[in-house]
């Protein structure tokens, strides 16, 4: 007889997220709520503050997603999900994974004093930043993620953001927290596995999530996979952990890192840069990587 | 058991014989001793909760409505500046009908720096949606934490529990603690038919459109209107048990009085002493004590003063370019139901400045002297 010939997953095949969410098209926050979902499994409460995601789940009475939320404040989800832990160990459920899910203002900005504070008592739950580099769900302001040289409404063209992106990573290194990991929706089977790993983690997981933005980025809806690729591949976002804040290991390595000008160039957000701003750019994003591969290599 | 007690204390064994199961507090003077002995019992496993031990007053209230949410009772407690910290979040406890009790020491705001008592702090919060409880002395405040509980978890409604900075919080009084067996036959588990649970997943505080809002909102104050009625049965069964009323009102000779003095909180002592005083000299006063202010018990007020011919009304706090707060809410409740009652409204003691019964008998005269107030607010006790 035949052997049956099965085709394997390389994701999880359960779907927690639904259709009907009110995401616009090509959404990179989107696709990380969908793949930490299948990491995460239904055992998950989830605490999502103000943010595209407060809008993405659907108005009241409805929500595309399967597992339980709560909408809190914007500079709460950390602390939010702190308490949510513990009202859970309370009443006798000591197993459901508590997550909070912030965008990059709610996390970088915002949020950062209730996450440094749970970070610091490093409380039992999960962390995640979707990061699309701004504002977005109040229509495009800069936060501290924005990067470099990039255009949003509060950083005009002629007044483009003049200072780096804030090195989050970094900051939460400093709380020697057990796990710190950058996904990218550009690379989902590492995603999971990195989101499986932190459900297994006692204390605080921070994930920090490089989720691309149409409407904000000014970008084409169908490009969103191949620019969260490409940030991967020219070393502007690279993928690593961090364990207990000294241990780094480099996840994607790039036989050949590319130069970030194609990146740049399909996002209307970048096109008023000059050359000498795109050298400038290269620059920091080569410093930067090397200052990464220093503490890889420092933790072998 | 009877026992010497602060009234800072007095709020801890509240939430201990309440059985709180999460507490997350932030210090401030003058609270720090609720927290300090929270912690303590907590540590030493004679309370069965989990102590958050946040970075600020916010993240107190947020762990606690995510706490609560999870169907755990929670309580907090803080003052002056924390409390304003916290606002946005008051809102959220009661719009997502979270039932958190805390404990607030009133006291002023800055700046200028000031530890000592004023109402300002809480009654900036009285549209936020929360119960307000004004004590006046340390056994009230241990027996209304109790009975917060009670009636916060049956109507969805978070409470605060309110005393007076150093003359209550640091002031040692005989307070009789409760028998734990008793307090867990007045008070059961909180148990709410909905949280967050993977077993039944919800989505709560989502986006809510015009369509839904109006009511949530409608269905909020629906439930406050049965406090008051609430407040009584449950305080009414407190008695039952324990020997002491808790309820909306304390009235201290009003019944044949000419002059009604209304106060709260801690004052409420210093006016039943003057009270006496002016009997003495042949005054007909009497006091009436507003213990809770939200929500604001309209019909027990407008009984209480029908035989009064004046009413003076005791503000520690004020609504800038308006009137002292419960004299605000006092005319507008009496509006149309007390025939030209003539009501005085005194501000005294901003920042903790004393108030003694002299206080009481200067705002006595004043009223005495004249047929109507002739102006918006009477100041007693500024020094210019
Ligand atoms: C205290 C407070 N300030 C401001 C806002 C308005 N606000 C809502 S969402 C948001 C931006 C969110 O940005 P980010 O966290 O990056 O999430 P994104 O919308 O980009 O997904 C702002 C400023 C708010 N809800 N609460
Ligand atoms: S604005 Fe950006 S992040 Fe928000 S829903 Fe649209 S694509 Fe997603
Ligand atoms: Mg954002």
């Amino acid at each position: 007889m035949k052997k049956e010939k099965k085709m394997k997953l390389s994701l999880p095949e359960v779907e927690l997220m639904n259709s009907g969410h009110m995401a616009c098209q090509g959404c990179g926050a989107t696709l990380a709520m969908r793949f930490a979902l299948k990491a995460l499994g239904q055992k998950v409460a989830l605490c999502i503050p103000a943010c595209c995601w407060s809008v993405i789940d659907g108005p009241f009475p409805y929500s595309s997603l399967d597992v339980p939320i709560f909408h809190c404040a914007f500079e709460t989800a950390a602390v939010s999900a702190s308490g949510v832990k513990a009202g859970l160990e309370m009443v006798g459920d000591k197993e459901t994974t508590v997550v909070a899910w912030a965008g990059d203002g709610g996390t970088f900005d915002i949020g950062i004093q209730a996450l440094s504070g749970v970070a610091e008592r490093n409380d039992d739950i999960i962390y995640i930043c979707y990061d699309n580099e701004a504002y977005m769900n109040t229509g495009i302001q800069r936060s501290s993620a924005t990067p470099y040289g990039a255009w949003t409404t509060t950083t005009p063209v002629k007044h483009f953001k003049n200072r780096p992106k804030k090195d989050m990573e970094a900051i939460m290194a400093a709380h020697r927290i057990p796990y710190i990991a950058t996904a990218s929706i550009g690379y989902p089977e590492d995603l999971v596995k990195k989101v499986k790993k932190a459900k297994e983690i006692k204390g605080t997981k921070f994930l920090h999530i490089f989720a691309p933005c149409p409407p904000g980025w000014k970008s084409q809806p169908e490009d969103t996979i191949k620019l969260a690729r490409m940030a991967v591949q020219n070393a502007i976002f690279p993928l690593y952990e961090i364990e207990w804040g000294e241990k780094y290991t480099l996840n994607i390595k790039l036989k050949e890192k590319k130069p970030i000008n194609d990146y740049l160039k399909i996002q209307g957000r970048f096109r008023h840069l000059t050359k000498k701003e795109i050298v400038f750019i290269q620059e920091e994003v080569d410093k930067k990587w090397e200052r990464l591969l220093l503490c890889v290599n420092g933790s072998k | 058991m009877k026992k010497v007690i602060m009234g800072n204390h007095a709020l801890s064994y509240g939430a201990k014989l309440g059985r709180a199961q999460v507490i997350a507090a932030y210090p401030i003077t003058p609270q720090t001793q609720v927290v300090e002995l929270l912690s303590e019992m907590c540590a030493d496993k004679s309370l069965d909760a989990m102590f958050i031990k946040v970075e600020s007053e916010h993240s107190a209230m947020a762990a606690c409505l995510g706490a609560s949410l999870a169907g755990a009772r929670t309580f907090t407690a803080t003052s002056a500046q924390g409390l304003a910290l916290m606002h946005e979040l008051l809102h959220w406890a009661s719009g997502g009908r979270l039932p958190v009790v805390m404990g607030n020491i009133n006291r002023a705001m800055a700046p200028g720096w000031s530890i000592w008592s004023d109402q300002n702090d809480s009654l900036s919060q009285r549209d936020t949606g929360w119960m307000q409880f004004y004590c006046s002395s340390n056994q009230e405040v241990l027996d209304t934490v109790i009975q917060a509980f009670k009636v916060s978890e049956k109507l969805l409604i978070p409470s605060m529990v309110i005393l007076d900075a150093f003359t209550l919080s640091h002031t040692y009084e005989v307070v009789d603690i409760p028998d734990q067996k008793k307090v867990d036959e007045y008070l059961p588990p909180f148990n709410p038919s909905i949280k967050l649970t993977p077993e039944e997943p919800h989505a709560f505080g989502g986006l809510t459109s015009p369509e839904h809002y109006f009511e949530l909102r409608y269905k909020l104050q629906k439930e406050m209107e049965k406090a008051p009625a609430l407040i009584e049965k449950t305080g009414k069964e407190y008695e039952k048990m324990f020997g002491r009323y808790l309820g909306l009102v304390e009235k201290h000779r009003c019944d044949d009085a000419d002059l009604i003095l209304i106060t709260s909180g801690a004052m409420g002592s210093t006016a039943r002493i003057a009270v006496d005083e002016l009997r003495k000299e042949g005054i007909k006063a009497g006091n009436l004590r507003i213990k809770v202010f939200r929500p604001f018990p309209f019909e027990i007020i407008r009984n209480a003063v029908k035989g009064a011919k004046k009413i003076a009304v005791v503000d520690r706090n004020i609504s800038y370019g308006h009137h002292g707060m419960f004299f605000e809410e006092v005319k507008s409740a009496l509006y149309g139901y007390s025939d030209g009652l003539p009501v005085f409204g005194f501000i005294t003691g901003l920042g903790g400045r004393d108030i003694t019964p002299s206080t009481f008998k200067e705002i006595t005269q004043y009223t005495l002297e004249r047929d109507k107030p002739k102006e918006e607010i009477i100041w007693i006790g500024v020094k210019l």
